[in-house]
């Protein structure tokens, strides 16, 4: 028998959403380490490393700029550059930017104040490991929660990460038309999550494991994507 | 003098500085005759903290008493850190709430913010992992001077110290009302998860063992914060601005899951939170339930600022520190831990016997005092006197309200700030981190999940309520109204309630009405919980609520924790679909007294609000339980705050775009203004398909609950009520459903 494909979740000082990603996981079926950021384990056997949200060391610097320098991160680099799957959510997303994993980064929400609330996606791009068992054009409705998710990014930079098909979600109405209304984050192109031009690694602000197994139930997506990436079959 | 400059320690602590630092000259004679010695300024600080009424509850113990405490879930009822109840499988919810109002009118971020960092603190302390928060906010008119920026503030440090811990606030309360207008309250809920066998408590036992500061560095902040919570505002005098501390979300985060840690590998005898009056309260406390002694050594405290004093180290209330005890061969694992989450660990000193706190600075004795002497401070139960102006308060003109045209009535509701979207403050309140949070929070009592316990593990249900107005027209009305609506308000959510926590909000005690006010709410408070069976596991007393002598409105906040099986339906709070049918179950009339209604319409807050029937109260209860654990499909949500008419158009507002109207057709038999705006409690509205409505029905029959079909749910987005054939309101919700939506934004710009 297949044993089941192994995630990581990495705690870092101040991570609030790493229990809720361990429990996400192995809902959908896969066996979790959790792992603290000042050890430096091969990442190995791993499959999948995941970067939860949370507050790491408080957000009283940039969001992610000290949790980038976690030791753990030699590892998650080597991880990404053997192109094993990396992902971050909020905050683990704002980390991805600081790591120079992703392009761009993560500032302060237009009207400087934090949201919390469900908003609908819009799925762009279902060619990568993240949104296969997707189609482009699918609206998911995930939770957000974040003081600093509005993407920015300079417009040369941009306009590769588009050309590139990097953009994988976009915030948009429940029909899937964006627009600035529905941008509450007032992100750059309504951006809500991008991949490296590999692939291998992904970002977003939205939580899809809060959406696992309550809620929309949209989250599933994202592990049913990383499931058959992995050639297994999703729960 | 101010209280907040310090004097060298070893001052003598004549009549003149007790009497300065807010010690009463009763107090004062008590304890010089105790000690058979002048106290030194330092155990003058002891001594003004400890009996402090925030700390001592001396005037209200005595009346704190009749509350009902026990019960055969209770595992922890009041005077502990936090209140835990039995939820079954070996599990209990630990939960309490508390007020952080002065320090929130001074410094609204910071004060709301430590309030709940403190609240948080008081129930991990005990072992309990936190995974739900409520508040309740009480602001004065938005127009009232600074009002706006307290309210952005206050509404932005909840968010953020939640948010950052990533405790989820799932429900609350927010009432705005001339009373506050000098005064806010800020009240801060947290319930969090616990073992039966793994609760920790504030004991420091063990002759020899270890007392241990862990958490963040003291520093001058919050110096006399409690002695400060005990005295009235005086807008002659400015603020108090230093007695406030300043909150570090993150550091409380680490503090929390470094307590939990060490708990957890059984590194831990005894832990207390230092909160109010910092380590003197805890350190003291701690020796006064295990009867024993200490003897700390000021020296050794991780201090943030140089030369500070023993009165300010004991005196200090920054925040995210704790005190723990445990002994001599768990210090070096304990300090694994807590060297692993970068905090401080301490050996500060040591358990001995007998019965003083020795405590030293440079050597020298600064401190020495018997536990009891200062841990049983002399009560002052304060006298009460009913108010000659209230009964005049209860007459109202019924005319007045009957010259008003239907419409008016209507909009007079739709105008008033409490009928409104409260998304400015949701938005801003992570309520799903912790991947527990089920359904919509903020319409009625809020559901979490124990995903942590098994698939099988029960829920929680969640609501904080009081109606301020309703407690100043009649006080034990309005404690007892505070118990029946957060119990009715889980109900409708499919919970039966379990027991409260409550924060009293009152002026000063010292006001003979004030505490009559006091002692009629804890009476209407105990005869709620006494006929639904439930204790109150906790809470805490907030006075001297006044600006310029005059009292805020009595405010007995409840906070109340309900169970409910895992596979019971969550019933929808909001409309579904049209042709659903709307049935009322309860009484057809609500009374006027004290309504929403009747203060739109008079501008003044009058009438006698109507009795709480309690025994109609605990069957409706059980009604709700019985049909979300046998049916499935409806809606249910429960009649306060602005009548049937009010609770009808939340049905509508809350499922939102896509807007949903209903046709009601008043009985012949009822008066339309009490059927309509009439708020007695024990009436709930149902919308549902015709053939569950009908199994509803003989539910609600069974249980002895009158129940009519009072109308349905429309495509057509209005407001139809007729009787006798004719029209008695026929309104067009668009546009209120928009001013219901944009009401609170000025607030938040």
């Amino acid at each position: 028998m297949k044993s089941a494909p192994k995630a990581a979740v990495i705690t870092f000082p101040g991570s609030n959403c790493d229990s809720d990603c361990v429990y996400g996981l192995e809902i959908m079926g896969f066996e979790v380490t959790a792992l603290w950021h000042k050890d430096k384990p091969s990442l190995a056997e791993y499959d999948l490393v995941v970067l939860p949200g949370g507050f790491s060391y408080g957000d009283y610097l940039r969001c992610g700029a000290i949790a980038a320098l976690a030791p753990i991160q030699e590892q998650v680099h080597k991880h990404a550059e053997q192109g094993k799957l990396v992902l971050g959510i909020c905050n683990g997303f704002q980390i991805l930017c600081e790591m120079g994993l992703l392009p761009g980064g993560l500032v302060r929400n237009q009207k400087m104040k934090f949201l919390s609330t469900d908003v609908c996606l819009k799925v762009e791009n279902e060619d990568s490991p993240w949104t296969s068992a997707s189609q482009r054009g699918d609206v998911w409705k995930l939770p957000i929660a974040h003081g600093d998710g509005r993407f920015v990014c300079e417009e040369k930079e941009l306009a590769t990460i588009k050309d590139k098909g990097q953009v994988l979600l976009r915030y948009c109405d429940a029909k899937g038309n964006v627009s600035k209304e529905f941008n509450l984050n007032g992100a750059t192109d309504a951006i809500a999550g991008i991949k490296n031009v590999r692939g291998n690694v992904f970002g977003l602000m939205p939580h899809p494991e809060r959406a696992t197994d309550l809620r929309s139930g949209d989250g599933r997506f994202i592990w049913k994507s990383i499931l058959s990436t992995l050639g297994e079959k999703a729960v | 003098m101010s209280p907040r400059k310090s004097l060298p320690d070893n001052t003598p602590g004549t009549w003149e500085l007790a009497d300065s630092i807010g010690i009463t000259r009763k107090e004062y004679d008590h304890v010089i005759a105790a000690m058979k010695r002048t106290p030194s300024f330092a155990e003058l600080g002891v001594f003004s903290a400890m009996f402090s009424e925030h700390c001592s509850y001396k005037s209200s113990k005595k009346y704190l008493r009749r509350f009902p405490t026990k019960g055969k879930r209770v595992l922890q009822g009041p005077g502990e850190n936090a209140g835990i109840l039995s939820i079954g499988q070996g599990w209990g919810v630990a939960f309490k709430m508390e007020s952080h109002n002065h320090p929130s009118f001074i410094e609204p971020y910071q004060g709301a913010s430590t309030g709940v960092g403190g609240i948080l603190r008081d129930v991990f302390t005990m072992g309990a992992r936190p995974v739900a928060s409520m508040n309740a906010l009480c602001f004065g008119e938005p127009s009232a001077p600074r009002m706006k920026s307290i309210v952005q503030g206050v509404v932005k440090g909840v968010g953020d110290y939640g948010n950052c811990v990533g405790v989820p606030t799932v429900a609350g309360q927010t009432f705005f009302h001339p009373c506050y207008n000098g005064n806010v309250l800020v009240n801060a809920f947290t319930a969090g998860i616990i073992h039966e066998d793994h609760i920790y408590k504030g004991f420091a036992s063990g002759i020899g063992n270890a007392v241990v500061y862990v958490g963040a560095k003291t520093g001058r902040d919050g110096v006399h914060g409690a002695t400060m919570a005990s005295k009235e505002f005086n807008t002659e005098e400015a603020p108090d601005r230093p007695t406030v501390q300043v909150g570090d979300p993150f550091t409380e985060k680490l503090l929390l899951e470094a307590s939990l840690e060490a708990m957890r590998l059984g590194l831990v005898i005894g832990i207390q939170d230092m909160g109010a009056a910092g380590l003197t309260s805890s350190s003291f406390e701690m020796a006064g339930r295990a009867g024993t002694g200490l003897e700390i050594d000021l020296d050794k405290i991780p201090a943030r600022e140089k030369e500070m004093t023993a009165y300010e180290l004991l005196l200090s209330e920054s925040q995210e520190r704790m005190l723990l005890v445990t002994s001599e061969d768990r210090l070096k694992a304990l300090h694994a831990v807590f060297d692993k989450w970068d905090l401080h660990a301490e050996v500060i000193g040591t358990v001995v016997e007998g019965d003083r706190v020795k405590m030293w600075k440079s050597g020298e004795v600064v401190v020495d005092l018997p536990v009891t002497l200062v841990v049983d401070p002399l009560e002052d139960p304060r006298p009460a006197a009913s108010p000659d102006w209230l009964k005049p308060l209860w007459d109202f003109s019924a005319e007045k309200v009957a010259a008003q045209t239907f419409d008016k009535k209507l909009s007079i509701l739709i105008d008033d700030i409490h009928f409104a979207e409260p998304l400015p403050l949701t938005l801003q309140y992570d309520s799903t981190v912790g991947n527990r949070t089920e359904g919509g929070t903020f319409d009625d009592g809020a559901v979490i999940r124990l995903r942590d316990l098994g698939p099988s593990a029960p829920r929680l249900a969640f609501s904080v309520d009081c109606n301020p107005r309703v407690c100043y027209l009649d006080p034990l009305e309005g404690g007892r109204r505070a118990v029946a609506e957060s119990a009715l308000n889980v109900a409708v959510r499919g919970a039966e309630p379990i027991g409260i926590t409550d924060c009293l909000n009152f002026g000063s005690p010292q006001n003979p009405h004030v505490m009559w006010q006091f002692q009629q709410c804890i009476e209407g408070i105990s005869l709620a919980c006494e006929a639904l069976e439930i204790p109150v596991v906790s809470g805490n007393v907030s006075f001297y609520n006044d600006t310029d002598k005059k009292p805020i409105y009595p405010t007995p906040m409840v906070g109340l924790v309900g169970v409910m099986p895992a596979e019971t339906y969550l019933p929808l709070s909001t409309f579904d679909k049209a042709g659903d049918v709307l049935v009322l179950v309860g009484p057809l009339e609500g009374e006027l007294g004290g309504s929403r209604l009747l203060s739109g319409v008079l501008g003044e807050d009058r009438g006698r609000p109507s009795q709480t029937d309690m025994a109609l109260v605990a069957k409706t209860i059980r009604f709700c339980q019985e049909v979300c654990a046998t049916q499935k499909g409806f809606a249910l949500h429960d009649i306060s705050d602005g009548g049937l008419a009010c609770s009808a158009l939340e049905m509508s507002f809350f499922r939102g775009e896509g807007l949903l109207g209903c046709e009601v057709e008043i009985p012949a038999a009822a008066n339309a203004d009490r059927f309509l705006f009439g708020e007695t409690l024990g009436r709930v509205l149902v919308s549902a398909s015709a053939d569950t409505a009908k199994a509803l029905q003989s539910v609600a029959t069974k249980y002895g609950l009158s129940v009519q079909t009072i109308g349905r749910v429309t495509a057509d987005a209005k407001f139809d009520v007729t009787q006798n054939g004719k029209s008695v309101l026929s309104t067009s919700l668009s546009a209120s459903y928009s001013q219901w939506k944009k009401k609170w934004e000025p607030l938040f710009t």
